[in-house]
């Protein structure tokens, strides 16, 4: 009998795993449907140069439907609620959709208005996000005015998708006020709750390092409280204050709330409890997650789901033909850091390997965790790789899902095939 | 492995100080390693999320992080930090005896 597979979110990972499950499995075997409840696709990576006058809103945004292959259909819908015991999708309009197999591809939604005085008086005018397309396109302008004074770069919590977003603004703004001449009157500070710049240890040094180089402040375990638009004040719980003149904040994210109204689907915050190797959800056995929608412990990123899309298809087909599930799933992540002046850094890395330098995908490969002009190249390069290979579903060519060791030095001494010499020269991270 | 010794019996700890193992964890632990950390006197609001932490971890193998905590324990995040100051979710998980909750990446 012909099963019926839906696809919850046609962003980047409802589009991919469609995608790659539409090319698996024969039309007579499954229907593929995808539901989104709206048509307008953004390439979140352009978000960030949008404030910088690097990237056009318009650009970044095309419909969702072209990105679906023949024989998907796309079903225009905002979600009520998941039955998981009856395998039922309510729709906001009534609709009740039955599933074989179910794939929340949802992503993560902002909270801006679960922070105290966030989007109260001086959000959009002092405050800003550049988390969305709105955001983003008012910063440009807030940022063309601004001539002088403080500015506070301020993550809310912790989960954030592309958790190095924020940093790369910082990077960003020392390049844009250098440019402009007036880097000297600009005071940046960047405000996070974690005890460092980023989680893990050795790329947290070299991004604090980074962050010192270029002048920006950072203060570290500051849980914002309250953000006080008028006043120009962020206010942590345990009381202290960091002033500012412009505020770009990062807000809360969580699931999605028709997770929320869902019996038994997700966790505090709206994410869907996921095994992290198999990627089919606590919740029942014929559900699945992909990317930013899940509760799994790797960073929220569009690489994530691009490397879960190869195994949760397989997967997903397994179910389907009652073989066991492929535990997988190695946590896998890739991102560029654009850190200014025409470089970036790149940060390769899964559940069980922090960000090393060296170099990827192999030893001939890009430089890990080390600013170059080629890794800048890179991530311009990406956005084209996005439309064309990751949406499609397709494999990057020497890019493979695992993460690959070959080529990386581990944290305290030289790699595979480094001779001493190279490896003294080679710039490292303190031990 | 650094140890101490708490309520009268030798308990295994990190580095930070977080229980390594949580079985070995009583409730008459709790008043000691709290005065460590500056708190005097747990009253029952602190009671009520010391034992959310120990049920959370025992059912999900992790303690919540700040903002779950807030949620789901009934005791909001100003308060938390009022109970905990210098960090509900990590400064609890302590008095708790569980590991520092893996927070996120």
């Amino acid at each position: 009998m012909r099963k019926r597979i839906i696809v919850l979110g046609g962003g980047t990972g409802g589009t991919l795993i469609a995608n790659r499950l539409r090319r698996l499995l024969d039309r007579d075997a499954a229907g593929i449907v995808v539901i989104d409840s709206d048509d307008g696709h953004i390439y979140q990576p352009g978000l960030l140069f949008v404030p910088f006058g690097l990237a056009r809103p318009a650009r970044l945004v095309r419909p969702r439907h072209r990105q679906l292959r023949r024989g998907i259909t796309f079903r225009r819908a905002a979600v009520d609620r998941v039955d998981t015991e009856h395998d039922q999708v309510a729709l906001a309009d009534g609709t009740v959709l039955g599933y074989d197999v179910l794939v929340i591809a949802t992503g993560a939604r902002l909270i801006p208005e679960e922070t105290e005085g966030l989007t109260g008086p001086g959000w959009l005018e002092k405050v800003f996000t550049f988390y969305t397309l709105d955001g983003a396109a008012a910063l440009r302008q807030a940022l063309s005015r601004f001539g002088g004074g403080r500015i506070a770069v301020a993550v809310m919590d912790m989960p954030i998708k592309c958790p190095v977003a924020p940093l790369e603004f910082c990077f960003l703004a020392d390049w844009y006020f250098r440019q402009r001449g007036v880097r000297e009157k600009v005071q940046l500070t960047f405000v996070t709750p974690l005890d460092g710049a980023f989680t893990k240890p050795t790329c947290n040094r070299e991004l604090s390092g980074l962050l010192e180089d270029k002048g920006v402040g950072l203060v570290t375990e500051f849980n914002t409280g309250e953000v006080d638009g008028q006043g120009g004040r962020l206010v942590s719980y345990d009381g202290r204050e960091v002033p500012f003149d412009l505020a770009v904040v990062v807000p809360l994210h969580g699931g999605q709330a028709y997770v929320e109204r869902s019996p038994g689907l997700g966790d505090a915050l709206g994410f869907v409890p996921t095994d992290q190797r198999t990627l089919q959800s606590k919740a029942a056995p014929n559900v699945f997650v992909i990317g930013d929608a899940s509760d799994i412990p790797t960073s929220k990123a569009g690489s994530v789901a691009h490397f879960e899309g190869d195994i949760l298809a397989r997967n997903i087909t397994r179910y389907l033909a009652g073989e066991p599930l492929d535990a997988a799933f190695d946590g896998h992540t890739n991102c560029f850091i654009e850190s200014g002046f025409g470089r970036a850094l790149l940060i390769d890395f899964n559940y069980d390997t922090e960000p090393v330098t060296g170099r990827f995908p192999g030893r001939l490969g890009l430089p890990l965790l080390r600013q170059s002009r080629l890794n800048h190249l890179g991530k311009l390069a990406f956005s084209w790789l996005y439309w064309h290979v990751l949406l499609p579903g397709r494999d990057i060519p020497a890019v493979r899902s695992q993460m690959p060791t070959a080529g990386k030095r581990p944290p305290d001494g030289p790699g595979p095939g480094d001779s001493p010499a190279r490896s003294r020269k080679a710039p490292r991270c303190p031990p | 492995m650094p140890t101490m010794t708490c309520a009268g019996r030798e308990i295994t700890v990190n580095d930070e100080g977080f229980f390594t193992d949580p079985s070995q964890w009583t409730e008459d632990m709790a008043p000691q390693i709290a005065s460590a950390e500056g708190i005097a006197e747990l009253t029952d609001r602190h009671w009520q999320v010391i034992k959310f932490m120990r049920h959370e971890y025992e059912a999900k193998g992790t303690g919540p992080t700040v903002r779950a905590l807030g949620k789901t324990s009934g005791v909001s995040v100003k308060e938390l930090y009022q109970l905990f100051p210098k960090g509900p979710a990590k400064v609890a998980a302590k008095i708790a005896g569980i590991p520092k909750p893996r927070g996120c990446i």
